[in-house]
């Protein structure tokens, strides 16, 4: 299977004018004809896919993708209900868009697939499915435009689905439907006087158009916050699409663009443009802004009260800094825990919960989980897995393990025994794949000398940024 | 035929999950209930009401959002599914309707008459909005008065929220009069919530009370202060502190149905009645009846 990628890119517009009406208006019917070529343009590619976000599907739980294979009804728009109705019957990909949206999650994305007989598809899909894709025979998939999304998050959705066109090796069609100024007359006009709002809308259009004929998605992407002041109403949405077709096409500045049509429908700015991903040679990429390959942004806000203990712990339960300044990677610090036989060092580090370093029972010892933070500082030697938003970060996976067995010998000899005594061992790696190799080199430096049993588990994750963990007992018999 | 009266004015809201929590025969998904501060004071309305007289509810949706004039539902039946776009898996809900064209048309008509660009639905494929069915449901589950249902017109978002309440007082000025006009006993419902800032995941079950809560303090605060307004006769006062409370709250009060049902109400100086408060999915909302069958309500 080759390699799937974005084999054009559209911008293309919401009213359903272009549909129901397009001879009541010159315009309109050069838009139409636009959206005709533009169909043609995606058969003569041999698309097998085509990507729709759309403005006119506001989310408010992260974003929502469509994933009813079939998905049946009567569109009717709320304003311009008497131009007639649209009955649509779309093909989905319903498996692009569950792996669109596990990928979504992959990347800290909140969102969901709906699938749901008598979903309202809102407009600007309709429209742009029925004019790009007019016989079905292209699968295609919609995504919403969540209402409290920043660029970043838009940015990460556009790269969770590349994540997908490539996976799967599709030769995708990405299309925003969208506005360009969205300002529409705020009465009833004939339809032969339609033309853009304002002058000030119509040279913010060309600007735009312009610099899409010239190829330069990316700065049209970064201008997007600029252009939402100046043209837009401030409707929920904002002018969110660029950021998204941008990232869909590697936040370039040097691709091909051709403005098939610009013309106004009830005042509105609306254009069918052509992207195509050919480099033009023109236009160096400027970033202004981070490429950010993950969604760190507030989406716990329903998660908070869990996180606060305050209400749950007792007074002398609560975690400590132990008097010491710690680096904050983590959960909190606790002081360990004091019971019968248990053995506790500080030479050891700080719990993350309610538990001693370990418990002697008759000869034997049992040690909690032994990570490599050090005592006092809480540092990671080798370095943490990830960073405090949870960014990926490169580490030594022989530096953690050296660091785990050191911390070992010391709440073993805290115990009065040797680490010759050591009898059995249970180890957590977070990443058996990279991982196994160097811990396993260290082993045999280390307890590989003194022959406990052993067993290597690999899980999901650690409480701590932190590669691997050993669980050990120890028999004091001898 | 006698001088038509307004009964009552309520603020209704609309959020799908009331209809969700209450587990209608005509609603598809399934809860194990939540909301109950906020049903049980939709209970409380109907109680209020159980014994007052009334031919028609005329309901404002900020759920039918129009950009281009404001527009009424305008043929007399309208049945399907509407399935909610933001939370489907919360409200996929069958629906019956009655509309009094008639009533609706002369409410058109008025505020035609008034310079107020208007225009009647008339195209039998369309859809009614989820606002309109949650706030008709909740308020009158038996379906059993016919309704005129009007748009949401966005001018807010074209120009600003005092112009969008010039807009609303107009449009609630000619509401009054076609309703007085008309000899009807009326209920008019702005169906709203209050400070509308959402969270933005959810809880694996929706109706987990345990995560309900209003998203900030600030968005509290706006709250109870337009409700003390409203529980103390002070109208005029919401009306004033509207554009503020609009922008700091994001209150749903952009789409005008507050501005509009107070004007309707001819901005009454008598107490409203809280009959309940509470979060949904962060925002805030409340039930509240302004009870005009003990105040007359005069003419322009």
């Amino acid at each position: 299977m080759s390699e799937g990628g974005i084999v054009a890119s559209f911008v293309v517009p919401v009213h359903p004018h272009t549909v129901l009406a397009p001879d009541k208006n010159p315009g309109w019917r050069k838009l139409r004809d636009a959206y005709d070529d533009a169909a043609a343009t995606i058969k003569d590619l041999n698309a097998d896919l085509i990507i729709i976000y759309s403005t006119t599907w506001p989310s408010i739980i992260g974003h929502q993708i469509q994933a009813d294979p079939n998905p049946e009804w009567v569109l009717v728009d709320h304003d311009f209900h008497d131009l007639g109705s649209i009955s649509y019957s779309f093909n989905i990909d319903a498996e692009f868009a569950h792996a669109w949206n596990d990928a979504s999650e992959k990347r800290g994305l909140q969102s969901r697939c709906v699938n749901y007989k008598g979903f309202p598809i809102d407009v600007g899909s309709v429209v742009a499915l029925t004019l790009l894709n007019p016989d079905n025979k292209i699968p295609a998939v919609i995504v919403s435009s969540n209402m409290y999304a920043n660029r970043s998050e838009t940015t990460v959705l556009a790269k969770s689905c590349l994540d997908v066109v490539k996976a799967q090796g599709r030769r995708a069609v990405a299309v925003t439907a969208m506005s360009l100024s969205n300002r529409m007359f705020t009465d009833f006009i004939d339809a032969k006087q339609d033309k853009i709002h304002s002058l000030k809308d119509d040279e913010w259009n060309r600007k735009i158009l312009e610099f899409l004929e010239q190829g330069r998605m990316e700065d049209v992407g970064q201008l997007s916050r600029t252009i939402h002041q100046q043209i837009r109403v401030q409707k929920v949405v904002a002018f969110k699409p660029m950021w998204w077709l941008s990232a869909m096409n590697g936040n370039r500045n040097d691709l091909t663009g051709k403005v098939l049509a610009y013309e106004a429908i009830h005042g509105a700015g609306c254009a069918v443009v052509h992207i195509d991903p050919t480099p033009s040679g023109a236009g160096e990429k400027e970033y202004d802004e981070d490429d950010v390959e993950y969604f760190h942004g507030e989406r716990g806000v329903l998660d908070s009260a869990e996180e606060a203990p305050a209400d749950t712990q007792h007074e002398h339960e609560q975690p400590s800094d132990g008097g010491q300044k710690m680096e904050q990677n983590g959960p909190a610090l606790w002081d360990p825990t004091e019971a019968e036989g248990s053995v506790n060092t500080d030479a050891a580090p700080k719990p993350v919960g309610a538990y001693p370093h370990a418990r002697k029972v008759g000869d034997m010892l049992f040690l909690s989980g032994v990570g490599p933070r050090q005592p006092g500082t809480n540092a990671i030697p080798g370095g943490p897995i990830h960073d405090e938003n949870g960014e990926p970060l490169d580490y030594d996976i022989k530096a953690q393990t050296h660091a785990v067995v050191d911390n070992v010998k010391r709440i073993v000899e805290e115990a009065g025994a040797t680490m010759e005594q050591v009898v059995d061992v249970t180890t957590f790696l977070v990443d058996m794949k990279r991982d196994f190799s160097g811990y396993n080199e260290v082993w045999a430096q280390t307890l590989g000398k003194v022959g406990p049993t052993r067993t290597t588990l690999a899980i999901d994750a650690l409480p701590t940024p932190i590669a691997v963990e050993m669980k050990v007992i120890v028999h004091l018999g001898e | 035929m006698g001088r038509g009266q307004i009964v009552a004015g309520c603020i209704a809201p609309h959020p799908p999950h009331l209809v969700y929590a209450e587990n209608p025969p005509q609603n598809e998904p399934v809860a194990e209930g939540g909301w109950e501060q906020l049903r049980w004071g939709y209970e409380r309305l109907r109680d209020s009401l159980a014994d007052k007289e009334y031919d028609a509810i005329v309901l404002l949706s900020p759920h039918w959002q129009t950009y281009v004039g404001t527009h009424f539902l305008g043929l007399p039946q309208f049945e399907g599914l509407s399935v909610d776009p933001i939370f489907p898996n919360l409200f996929r809900y069958h629906y019956d309707m009655t509309v009094d064209v008639e009533l609706a048309k002369a409410i058109h008509d008025e505020a035609e008459a008034a310079g107020l660009p208007v225009k009647m639905m008339e195209n039998p494929d369309f859809r009614v909005d989820y606002g309109t069915i949650t706030t008709g449901h909740l308020f009158n589950p038996d379906w059993d008065k016919p309704i005129v249902v009007i748009s949401s017109n966005r001018s807010t978002a074209y120009y600003s929220v005092e112009v969008m309440q010039e807009i609303m007082v107009e449009l609630g000025k000619a509401t009054r009069k076609a309703i007085e006009a008309s000899g009807k006993k009326v209920v008019v419902l702005a169906s709203n919530s209050l400070s509308h800032r959402h969270f933005t995941t959810e809880s694996e079950m929706p109706e987990d009370m345990s995560k309900e809560h209003i998203t900030s303090h600030a968005m509290h605060l706006w709250d109870m202060r337009i409700i003390e307004y409203m529980r103390t006769g002070q109208s005029q006062r919401i009306l004033d502190e509207m554009p503020e409370f609009t922008e700091q709250a994001i209150a749903e009060s952009d789409g005008g149905g507050i501005s509009w049902l107070l004007s309707t109400l001819d901005t009454p100086d008598y107490p409203a009645i809280l009959h309940g408060y509470g979060t949904i999915i962060g925002t805030g909302n409340a039930v509240v009846e302004w009870p005009c069958y003990q105040h007359e309500v005069t003419a322009a």
